[in-house]
């Protein structure tokens, strides 16, 4: 609408007219009608349950009536909770962790190869990273369970050649840890693929130049060069992983590879009065995960991430 | 200092080094010799194979066959890491992530050097940028990165430093400052220096050789002032400055001259000024040389009628584009030494004269010529 009064005026050919004041105003308005939908969005979904959740975190229950509320600032269900569950947020940590460090491991080279080895192939592996997000996750990881099972040909060859000591895969901390691997690795992947492929390769020649031989030129021009996709990378993994739920439900035991995400799960749905615990645990996990997550930018944080 | 790089002392030798990439020879079977501790331009249009030279001098490209040798030393084959060589890039490739301190001490560090950090200061205060060695690379303007690439260079003590367009990205008058800053560090340090560069004012005004390139081969080489003096090829005549050139037939000598003609003119050509003495060839006269008059001067026997077509003044001389008989545009340029400048206007009939002792003869080579002008336009 401004822009057309702008037009005419320009093409009325008088340098002299101004826009209208009504036009100015609405221009000085436009940034703020365009937030409105976002706003309301954000207010409707992500901050309104977030006060509900801090809420329902710090309810009591009604003595006698299991499953009945009432609104009180009882911080009590988080020392109840941490101190049931502490060794799920440990167990949620550790798995998320090492799965991090795994995907970092097989990411790099991966997007290494990609962005300066693949020539042709490059598009081709793209396409393959990102391939599996045709299917649904929780196929995928029940396809894993398939793959991973105790008469699965995996399990059954590695029994067979006597490495595999407890004769299973399922039901044990490996398979949550790969499971976990498995499905945040594309995260990993495609953000080290994108700082590497900007870099410029010059500079990597540079380095080699400078008496870097191929290793110290890796540690010392590559890796910090890819550091904004590799903190990105690791953020993307660990985040979702650390309250990821579905690769112990469906690859972990019932007992010993519980994760916090499956303790919220199950205080949810199933226990019968469970609402503060899973809310208090939500809270915890979402102010551990903030704290541990702002130490490691400010650590290990570039410029560009920041 | 515990290192891998090797010894190598003396000067740079190229033995018939080729470079093919796939079907394209970008350098063809070149040999070169740069002595130690000069200042040695590479000069050429862009895809003649200068950079590919300089890259396979690094390490960073393996020659197809031939050998690269300092001194003794043969470093054909070894890793860039291993030879006493360093690049200053064209786009400068300091690191983004290092300060410039630390830029410039990435070299003796890696090298193992206990004092990396008072060398790197020594080599910033060199280039005189001490003051900004806490900085980020992107916080310096191109002229300050150019000296921290340099600055990163030297500090290593290359028993060759390589040049690749150095000045390319700069404005014209930091351009002319860097120069005279080069230079002044090449004497100051005593390095060798091979400089790649498609501007042939910057490698005249800066090499004490020039190696002409064009097509992967080395053209004419030598001292800026015999390359412009007497270019051996239409290339070189056109691409080291300008040249009016004509195609003729050696007619026969005369005393110490030779004699062609040239669409219907005799001209004269000092016999150690060619190297072709019958058949066709291609005669040259360079625009300063030419003088231009209103009337038929006498005497010289050396004049030919012309038509002007442009006149262009810029204060200290006046160029003219003339049309000669052959059909050929000729440039002149007159320095304004007279109370009365000469007053031709386009158009007007005027006479051309030169010294014949000016002349020179290159074997005929149109596309080449012309091959050296379009590039000189761009």
């Amino acid at each position: 609408m401004t822009t057309a009064v702008a037009a005419s005026a320009r093409e009325a050919g008088d340098p002299q007219l101004t826009p209208p004041r009504a036009g100015a105003k609405r221009r000085r308005w436009t940034p703020y009608l365009l937030l409105i939908p976002g706003l309301l969005w954000l207010t409707l979904f992500f901050i309104v349950p977030l006060v509900q959740l801090g809420s329902a975190s710090l309810q009591s229950q009604w003595p006698g009536a299991p499953g009945y509320y009432y609104r009180d600032v009882n911080v009590g269900n988080y020392v109840e909770a941490l101190r049931t569950y502490g060794v799920h947020f440990l167990r949620s940590l550790l798995y998320a962790g090492t799965a991090t460090v795994l995907c970092f491991a097989v990411a790099f080279p991966l997007a290494y190869a990609m962005a300066f080895k693949a020539g042709r192939w490059r598009n081709v592996m793209l396409i393959l990273v990102v391939a599996p997000f045709f299917t649904s996750f929780i196929l995928r990881t029940i396809a894993w369970r398939q793959i991973l099972a105790d008469d699965g040909f995996v399990a059954s060859t590695l029994r067979a050649v006597h490495l595999l000591p407890g004769g299973h895969i399922t039901e044990t901390w490996v398979a949550v840890v790969a499971g976990l691997t498995y499905n945040f690795l594309p995260f990993m992947v495609l953000p080290i693929y994108t700082s590497l492929e900007r870099a410029d390769p010059r500079l990597l020649e540079a380095g080699r130049d400078l008496y870097a031989d191929r290793f110290t030129n890796l540690r010392t021009v590559t890796i910090p060069l890819a550091a904004p996709g590799i903190l990105a990378g690791t953020l993307l993994t660990f985040i979702p992983a650390a309250g990821d739920y579905v690769n112990a439900e469906l690859l972990g035991s019932d007992t010993s590879t519980k994760m916090v995400g499956n303790v919220i799960n199950s205080q949810f749905f199933t226990v019968l009065g469970g609402y503060p615990t899973a809310a208090a645990l939500s809270i915890s996990l979402m102010i551990l995960i903030l704290v541990l997550v702002l130490g490691y930018v400010r650590r290990f944080g570039t410029e560009e991430v920041l | 200092m515990a290192t891998n790089t090797r010894e190598a002392h003396g000067d740079l030798v190229l033995e018939n080094v080729t470079k093919e990439f796939g079907d394209f020879t970008a350098v063809d079977d070149l040999s070169l010799v740069v002595p130690r501790g000069s200042f040695f331009a590479l000069l050429g249009p862009s895809g003649c194979g200068k950079t590919t030279t300089l890259r396979m001098v690094a390490g960073l490209e393996q020659p197809t066959a031939g050998r690269v040798l300092i001194g003794e030393t043969d470093l054909t084959g070894t890793r860039p890491h291993e030879r006493p060589v360093n690049t200053v890039f064209q786009s400068y490739a300091l690191f983004p992530h290092l300060t410039v301190r630390e830029n410039v001490a990435f070299g003796p560090k890696r090298r193992k050097a206990s004092d990396a950090m008072r060398q790197a200061d020594d080599a910033l205060e060199l280039v005189q940028l001490s003051h900004l060695a806490g900085r980020k690379p992107m916080q310096l303007s191109g002229g300050q990165q150019q000296r921290v690439a340099l600055a990163r260079a030297v500090v290593n003590h290359p028993e060759v430093l390589l040049l690749d367009e150095p000045l390319g990205a700069l404005d014209l008058k930091l351009r002319r400052q860097m120069q005279v800053e080069l230079k002044r560090i090449q004497s100051e340090v005593g390095l060798t220096f091979i400089h790649v560069t498609h501007d042939q004012e910057e490698a005249m005004t800066m090499a004490d050789t020039v190696a002409v390139m064009n097509g992967g081969r080395i053209e004419q080489m030598g001292p800026p002032e015999r390359l412009y003096d007497l270019p051996r090829t239409a290339f070189v005549a056109n691409f080291v400055g300008q040249s009016n050139l004509g195609v003729g037939r050696i007619l026969g000598t005369d005393g110490d001259f030779v004699m062609a003609e040239v669409s219907n003119t005799k001209v004269r050509i000092p016999k150690q000024r060619t190297e072709i003495h019958d058949g066709e060839v291609m005669f040259g006269v360079r625009p300063e040389k030419v003088r231009i008059h209103e009337s038929q001067p006498d005497g010289t026997g050396n004049d030919v009628r012309a038509t002007v077509t442009d006149v262009s003044f810029s204060g200290v001389a006046t160029q003219y584009l003339v049309t000669v008989p052959s059909g050929a545009n000729w440039s002149v340029y007159e320095q304004n030494l007279d109370v009365d400048p000469i007053s031709v206007r386009p158009g007007d009939d005027v006479w051309l004269s030169w010294d014949p002792t000016h002349a020179f003869a290159v074997p005929v080579d149109e596309h080449g010529s012309k091959a050296a002008l379009v590039e000189d336009g761009a």
